[in-house]
């Protein structure tokens, strides 16, 4: 009720300003200089370890331009740039807000043969245009099954925590929706998909979960054992860091019933300066993201995911639908359910 | 420029306008009907998602609350790209949605859905309103939810078909005028192949065209018939006009001969029977030319409709031989003729007086006291007439400008003569399919003239 009047007086975008209470600073920062004086500024949700690669193959094909590179949540990057700020490129994987973005005007539209090549689920109206697919995946210490097969779908996953609470009592991890606008996006197009996600989020709501910013940490979490189970991890950072470190011992699940597959997305916002080389540099990241080969680059190509799979569910899709969740009544009625089977303080168990 | 423009670029350029016209016009319907029918679908769709809104209204505890339905956008989504607008107003107050977009007017009070155009964040938009009365609490709200969209994919649509139909016009005036061109081609082909019936004709081929000719036709026909008759006509008149001045000016000519004969007769006088003779020289080649001038009139006459008669020539041959006679024994000359029986078909009037030139003029330019040897033969499809004598010959010039009406050669020294006889001689025998040679005798003395007819 409070939250309703709230959004009675809130626009749109003072309701997403109010939900990320905790925004923080611009978390990180770093200037790749170039030989010339002008300046290429990325916004951009990816972790610098993970683009960086990207950032110097570029250079490499345009020496001139200083790349200015910006780590900031989806949330804040929204809200930076519907606030103005200047940047040429904003580079994120919250699909809602980016579209939400680009609908409200703040895109600029760009054409190259490089967009032209995209499959259509890739791009909408020029203005937004998609370079890597990843999926959602579960994580998995492979102690907690104690020789049980592993949970392939969201029917045995339930029946495992279910039947087995002591093991992961306190150790289960997932997205903070309040805060993360991936993990928001993540579950409002799960809770449409399959309604094993209300159940699933009603058990692991019981077994008092830890909530999360980000997938980076409930990595790390799982790596060190903090947690047996992360649910909803994005697959790309998940593989890369699990490979090496825990030598099988933890495993990724990509569940069969129902798995979104998100796509990292680029905007050319409405205030770009260096609106060609933006250009180039999005040419540069389709080329990368239609690839046939994966190669090492940290993050995967369109089409190993992004394509219909074989369980048959592609990715999110692209279009005004995705504002339907941002709408500010939307977003707080969700967010009441979720809280709700998350929390269940009172809940004797 | 118009007036001489050739009839059949005049009537393809006039198809080829109204072919143009045509698919202009057909073009602008289709695109008309195009945008009218992408706006309508987009209407529809604005109309259902704004309603799937309205329906989700309810009223809690005094509020009215909704909940924006997933397909309300996706079917929008599933139309177009065009970006999407809403708001929802309960009464005054703002539910959700975008606080700046304007709502249609609504044209009439109470009219449930209302649609409008208006410009939102620099694009233009379409947008539908849905008013639904919803009771909060005790009272009635009145909520409207207004749901807009751009117009790029309604333009896509139409321009597409737009462009597609614009082919498709073109393709079609293309095919147009290629037809009109062909139908033009066609229905001027009749007066074509009138204009080389006339031009086909021979120069003095006079008769009338025969009937036969389009509806269009007749009257230029007619008139062409017309003009052909007087044109006949007069050639008749004054070929009638030569003949009639000829035989007027020989009969008078043989009276003064007839006269001068007698009186040549009657005196002794040496002097005299000199003057008497030249007298009646002069008379001679006058006559002859008359008949020449009148023999060359009954030619052109007579070779338009050449009679196709069987003709021996060996009795053509003997009949002038006959004829000349006197003549050649004015000057002592022996005409000698070998003759076989050869029949050839044509106008023996006509071959008459070709031999009657030649052998005269053999006669002429022979010395006295000499042969004119006249032989027939026949060999393959040809039969000759060569007439040989003893004369000076044709000499080394040019003999066949001998041909030429009124030319005459450098041998004729005291020789009277018109230039007309190998003239008519060669008519005639090209008027027979034939030809005339002129030729040396056979011991290289002397001149030798042939006559080639065909015997088929
Ligand atoms: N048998 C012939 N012998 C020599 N010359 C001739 C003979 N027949 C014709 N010619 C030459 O051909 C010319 C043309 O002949 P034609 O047409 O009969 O005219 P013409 O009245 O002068 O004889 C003559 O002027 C003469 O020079």
């Amino acid at each position: 009720m409070r939250y309703t009047r709230l959004a009675h007086v809130l626009a749109l975008c003072v309701g997403l300003l109010a939900m990320a209470a905790s925004a923080q600073e611009i978390e990180d920062h770093k200037s790749y200089p170039g030989t010339g004086d002008r300046t290429l500024r990325i916004i951009s949700t990816a972790d610098l370890e993970v683009f960086e690669p990207y950032i110097l193959a570029f250079q490499e094909d345009r020496p001139d331009l200083t790349v200015d590179y910006t780590v900031a949540s989806s949330i804040e990057l929204y809200r930076a740039i519907r606030g103005g700020g200047v940047y040429d490129l904003a580079l994120s994987s919250a699909m809602d807000l980016q579209l939400q973005l680009a609908n409200d005007g703040f895109a600029r539209s760009y054409r190259s043969t490089q967009t032209d090549a995209l499959p259509e689920w890739a791009r909408w109206r020029d203005l937004i245009f998609a370079f890597t697919a990843e999926s959602a995946v579960v994580i998995l210490s492979v102690d907690s099954l104690q020789g049980a097969p592993l949970p392939l779908t969201r029917q045995e996953l339930i029946l495992l925590l279910r039947e087995h609470p002591e093991r992961f009592l306190g150790k289960v991890g997932t997205y903070d929706l309040r805060e993360s606008g991936l993990g928001y996006l993540f579950a409002t197009q799960e809770a449409r998909s399959t309604d094993a996600y209300w159940r699933l989020s009603e058990v692991m709501g019981r077994l008092d979960p830890l909530l999360y910013c980000c997938s980076g940490q409930m990595v790390d979490d799982v790596i060190s054992g903090r947690l047996v189970l992360a649910y909803n991890v994005l697959g790309s950072y998940a593989a890369e860091r699990l490979a090496g470190e825990t030598g099988g011992k933890v495993q990724i699940v990509r569940m069969q019933d129902f798995a979104n597959v998100m796509l990292r997305t680029a905007i050319i916002p409405a205030t770009a300066q260096e609106v060609e080389a933006a250009g180039a540099l999005i040419d540069g990241l389709l080329e990368l993201g239609l690839r046939d080969d994966p190669g090492d680059w940290p993050l995967p190509p369109l089409r190993q995911t992004g394509e219909v799979s074989s369980a048959g569910f592609g990715p999110i899709r692209l279009g005004p639908a995705l504002m339907i969740y941002l709408d500010p009544l939307n977003r707080r009625a969700f967010l009441d359910e979720w809280e709700n089977a998350m929390e269940q303080d009172t809940d004797p168990r | 420029m118009i007036r001489s423009m050739s009839i059949g670029r005049r009537l393809t350029l006039l198809l080829a306008g109204v072919a143009a016209l045509l698919s202009l016009l057909s073009w602008s319907m289709v695109s008309g009907l195009a945008r009218q029918a992408a706006a309508r679908t987009q209407d529809n769709v604005l109309a259902a998602s704004a309603s799937t809104i309205a329906e989700t209204l309810r009223s809690e505890q005094g509020e009215v609350r909704l909940e924006l339905p997933y397909s309300a956008f996706s079917m929008l989504g599933a139309i177009s790209e065009d970006r999407v607008f809403y708001r929802v107003t309960a009464g005054e107050r703002l539910l959700t949605g975008y606080s700046d977009l304007p709502a249609p007017e609504p044209d009439q009070a109470n009219s449930r859905v209302t649609f409008g155009n208006g410009t939102y964040r620099g694009a233009e938009v379409r947008m539908v309103s849905v008013r639904r009365v919803v009771l909060a609490g005790d009272r009635p709200v009145s909520v409207i939810v207004t749901v807009a969209q751009t117009l790029d994919g309604v333009a896509a649509i139409s321009g597409q078909i737009s462009r597609f139909a614009a082919g498709l016009s073109l393709a079609f005036f293309v095919l147009a005028v290629g037809l009109s061109e062909i139908a033009v081609r066609t229905s001027l082909r009749p007066l074509n192949s009138f204009a080389q019936s006339v031009s086909r004709r021979g120069p003095s081929d006079l008769r009338p065209l025969r009937p036969g000719a389009p509806a269009e036709l007749v009257p230029l026909r007619g008139a062409l018939n017309r003009l052909m008759e007087r044109l006949a006509q007069s050639i008749r008149r004054s070929e009638d006009f030569i003949a009639e001045a000829a035989h007027r000016v020989r009969t008078p000519l043989a009276t003064v001969r007839a006269q001068a004969e007698i009186a040549l007769r009657s005196t002794s006088d040496a002097e005299d029977r000199h003057r008497l003779r030249q007298i009646i020289r002069a008379v001679d080649e006058s006559s002859r030319s008359a008949g020449q001038l009148l023999d060359h009139a009954t030619v052109a006459f007579r070779a338009e409709h050449l009679a196709r008669d069987p003709v021996d020539l060996a009795e053509l041959v003997n009949q002038t031989t006959e004829a000349l006679t006197p003549t050649a024994e004015m000057k002592d000359i022996e005409l000698k003729a070998t003759t076989v029986s050869v029949t050839v078909h044509g106008d023996a009037v006509l071959l008459y007086s070709a031999l009657r030139n030649v052998l005269d003029n053999a006669i002429k330019y022979s010395p006295e006291d000499t042969t004119v040897r006249i032989d027939i033969s026949e060999a393959g499809a040809e039969a000759r007439i060569s007439i040989s004598d003893e004369g000076p010959g044709f000499g080394a010039g040019p003999a066949e400008e001998l041909k030429e009406r009124f030319r005459r050669g450098g041998n004729t020294e005291g020789v009277v003569g018109s230039g007309l006889g190998l003239t008519i001689a060669a008519d005639v025998l090209a008027a027979h399919g034939g030809r005339l040679d002129l030729g040396a005798g056979q011991k290289g003395e002397g001149a030798c003239v042939t006559l080639v007819l065909p015997t088929s």
